[in-house]
């Protein structure tokens, strides 16, 4: 029998740093790391060597200086004696609207398409297949770009809703105008105050609060809103209540009790009462002058990349969607209804939650993408986190190196937190093994 | 008194099926009326396409192939009386070369086309397995030289002394692993290709040219455009990325933590960040970074920054290849007595990699869509010149044909590359069952 040993009075020598399998991979790795930290003051000692040449310096102390732009689609007040700070606040309070509206639009386009792509119906299921091959093999810059030039060169100008006969009129009972200079809806307005400042009846809003004072974080936070999602919150709480005394009894006595009026009244009633009693009502958009008044103007550059990044992104979840329907076996569907479950029960209690552990991650990342593609806002003037702290702020200030890296990190951190909190959510529907 | 029974001695002959069941009919019936909920669905469906092509095809059909400007198209398109006017194509006439070649010199174009053409020549044998001749792969390797002297020009030495680095390489392990070793021979066999490329190949190149001079017209990188240059940014960026991917997946695999950390914080970082950002780090930061006085063109910063883009991407592609393969044959490569490298190249990376096509072709398809971006940054890939054939005072207004002609190019290739990487995965899947 052979056995073999280490050589004996191994006394250590350099060669073994590289032979002997005990110290190789430190050896690898701090050659690995002296390799990279070599790399990384490279880069470093040419940057300032760059920046001195140029005489520049490194600082974000223009974060503070007065930005002097306008940005005409924006979430909080601003105005162009603001910082860049505050405008860089304001372009990624855009770049997170769009990525969330853009996400809930793109889902339900997404489920809806990749549900009916498994139809029966052999022409619907056609036609979805159509959409999305012809949307996902065409580049999402060239959707958002076309969008824009047909808002821009097919829909009317406000002027065009002047005069007697008009050349177009508004649509949704005369509510929402659809215009080459961007689209009015209706504002939801509560209670406000006359000229003389006294409300106009008992009925009124709650008012503003004006947090951060004078700082580039300031906002105002609607007592309205406040009240609104407070009652919401205790109804769906109330509510979850009752579904859980349900819960209780079916499992006492084999009968559910009929709670569904229940339900759904505990949160909509006070919701109603609450809207009525704050005087809620629409603010419709007027046209006065050249233009329209009252409203919500969303611009054609928010409407455009709004819809062409929410339908470009459905068609991937649309086949993500698909892929997790059809990755849960028929037995699974057959089992269910040998249960005597109905088609919708099945669908709920048995497909859904399983085919969801397949569509999740596949998910998170189309969301991601959608994130990260709405910096083509930028293409179409959409004043987004590109567009203000990377495009204008770099500009006006020529500090490419501060802005590109900042923007950089803030849309790695967006990028992080999404997918960290998707991973959250998806070890809670992860497959319990027993 | 039972002689009155009757009993049937043959059998019944077999009934055609119900006319409703079987042929056109009951096609029909179950494939767009089996219930009420289906048949609304048809016939909204069908309105839906009616209202489609009837608006759309009358549209389409417009003899306005050679009109000058969107006035004359306007002219012919009255002549003809359309209620709804008529597509304007004569701006396709008059631009689908510069849409296609950028501002590629005229008589230099069966450049671009030939390498083109040369692409699946030399794709032919990693795509189609079976039925190409292995020795292609030679011509493969030779493609990587040949292409970009194709593309850019100039004297055919600096490629050829770009090939005679690699055999000094090889030249420099074959002599030295007797002398000291295998593994002073392996950085030898690293190192003196790059010092003779740094140092060497552009004096030498410039000498031979002066002695023979055998080469082709050069073209800058500014001239390059259109569609020609989404594909040359694509095909060059997944090209070299193959390489960088395999290695970052390597290291993310590792057992090594800092190689594996340094991989993982490459790849997530260039994932997390719009390709937008990494482009404006391109024209505007690479610059700074380089050495002082070091410049090169936007094009291949472009090309630096979209192959580090698609090497994050392609690693994790790469890295579900190596999760994918069954635990047996690290352990077999392992039993052989394989070290790290000889395992990997032998045993792991060939099947890895093969089942990873799929997922690159994915990858070089999203990449294919992404170079449209450079637009952003000024230069002048299909989008890029949209803008400034938008601005030309005979084309101002026009939408659909322009933006169409270029859907249409895209989808074309984006979809036959995509069916590609179907059939792929079908081919693959029937190899393992």
């Amino acid at each position: 029998m052979a056995t073999t040993t280490d050589p004996k009075g191994g006394s250590f020598r350099l060669s073994m740093l590289l032979y002997d399998s005990r110290y190789r991979s430190a050896t690898i790795q701090i050659v690995a790391l002296i390799g990279f930290l070599i790399l990384i003051g490279w880069l470093v000692s040419n940057t300032v060597q760059n920046l001195a040449e140029l005489g520049k310096s490194v600082g974000f102390g223009f974060l503070g200086e007065r930005a002097g732009y306008d940005i005409n689609q924006r979430l909080l007040d601003y105005d162009s004696n603001d910082s860049h700070l505050r405008a860089s606040l304001i372009g990624l309070l855009n770049t997170l609207l769009i990525a969330v509206l853009g996400c809930i639009a793109a889902t339900v386009v997404g489920v809806i398409v990749g549900v009916l792509r498994l139809s029966q119906n052999w022409l619907v299921a056609r036609i979805m297949t159509v959409y999305v091959e012809m949307f996902r093999n065409v580049p999402v810059l060239l959707w958002i770009v076309l969008s824009m030039a047909i808002m821009i060169e097919t829909l009317p100008p406000p002027s065009a809703f002047r005069g007697e006969d008009p050349a177009a009129s508004m649509i949704v009972s005369d509510s929402v105008a659809l215009t080459n200079r961007g689209v009015y809806v209706p504002e939801p307005l509560f209670g406000r105050m006359d000229e003389e400042g006294a409300y106009t009846s008992w009925r009124h809003s709650l008012g503003d609060v004006h947090l951060f004072g004078d700082s580039p974080v300031r906002f105002d936070v609607s007592l309205d809103l406040v009240a609104i999602l407070a009652i919401l919150i205790a109804g769906l709480l109330v509510s979850g209540l009752v579904k859980h005394r349900a819960d209780r009894i079916q499992n006492a006595t084999g009968v559910r009790p009929r709670t569904w009026y229940w339900r759904w009244g505990v949160v909509v009633i006070p919701l109603l009462l609450l809207l009525w009693v704050l005087g809620f009502y629409l603010g419709k958009p007027e046209l006065r002058g050249f233009n329209f008044q009252g409203g919500t103007h969303l611009r054609n550059s928010f409407i455009a990349l709004w819809l062409a990044l929410s339908l470009y992104t459905a068609a991937f979840i649309a086949e993500i969607v698909r892929g997790g329907i059809l990755a849960i076996s028929h037995g699974q569907t057959e089992a269910a209804a040998a249960l005597g479950l109905r088609s919708r029960r099945i669908m709920s209690l048995v497909v859904l939650p399983q085919a969801l552990r397949v569509i999740i991650p596949p998910l998170i990342s189309q969301y991601l993408n959608l994130t990260k593609n709405s910096s083509l806002a930028i293409a179409v003037g959409y004043m987004d986190l590109t567009g203000t702290l990377m495009g204008i702020t770099l500009n006006q200030t020529g500090r490419e190196l501060e802005t590109v890296l900042l923007t950089m990190l803030i849309y790695l951190l967006i990028s992080l937190a999404i997918s960290g909190a998707m991973n959250v959510y998806n070890n809670s529907v992860k497959l319990k093994e027993r | 008194m039972s002689d009155l029974s009757y009993v049937r001695k043959d059998m019944l002959p077999e009934k055609a099926p119900p006319v409703s069941e079987v042929g056109a009919i009951g096609w029909l019936r179950a494939n767009l009326f089996s219930g009420w909920f289906n048949s609304i669905l048809t016939v909204a469906s069908v309105y839906l396409i009616y209202t489609l092509v009837s608006s759309i095809l009358p549209w389409l059909w417009s003899p306005t192939w050679s009109a000058g400007s969107l006035s004359e198209c306007r002219e012919i398109v009255a002549e003809l009386g359309k209620e709804h006017g008529g597509a304007c194509y004569g701006v396709i006439t008059e631009r689908w070369q510069q849409l296609l070649f950028g501002f590629y010199p005229q008589e230099l174009r069966w450049r671009p086309i030939l390498t083109f053409v040369l692409l699946f020549v030399a794709l032919a044998p990693v795509l189609f397995t079976d039925g190409v001749p292995r020795k292609m792969l030679w011509f493969t390797g030779l493609y990587l030289f040949l292409a970009p002297w194709l593309m850019w020009g100039g004297a055919i030495w600096t490629p050829l002394l770009v090939i005679a680095g690699l055999a000094l390489g090889a030249l420099a392990f074959r002599v030295l692993s007797g002398v000291i070793g295998a593994l002073g021979a392996t950085i030898a066999a690293i190192v003196a290709p790059i010092l003779f490329w740094l140092f060497l190949v552009g004096p030498l190149s410039s000498a031979l040219a002066s002695i023979i001079p055998l080469g082709i017209e050069v073209v800058e990188s500014r001239l390059f455009g259109g569609f020609m240059l989404s594909v040359w940014i694509g095909v060059v960026a997944i090209a070299i990325s193959l390489v960088l991917g395999v290695v970052l997946a390597l290291g993310r695999q590792s057992d090594l933590m800092i190689v594996k950390y340094l991989s993982v914080g490459f790849i997530e970082f260039i994932r997390g960040v719009p390709l937008i950002t990494l482009l404006f780090v391109a024209s505007t930061l690479l610059n700074i970074f380089l050495p002082p006085g070091t410049n090169f063109d936007i094009i291949l910063r472009v090309m630096i920054m979209a192959t580090l883009f698609a090497s994050a991407y392609i690693a994790e592609v790469v890295r579900g290849g190596l999760a994918a393969l069954p635990r047996g044959q690290y352990e077999a490569a392992d039993a052989l007595g394989l070290d790290y490298w000889k395992s990997q190249r032998l045993i792991i990376l060939p099947q890895a990699l093969k089942i990873s096509i799929p997922g690159i072709v994915s990858t070089f398809i999203g990449l294919f869509k992404d170079t449209t971006l450079v637009s952003i940054i000024g230069l002048l890939d299909p989008i890029g010149l949209t803008g400034s054939i938008r601005a030309d005072a005979n084309w101002n207004g026009i939408v659909w044909e322009l933006y169409g002609f270029i859907a249409l190019l895209f989808f074309l290739s984006c979809f036959t590359m995509s069916r590609y990487s179907m059939w792929l995965e079908r081919k693959l899947r029937k190899g393992h069952s």
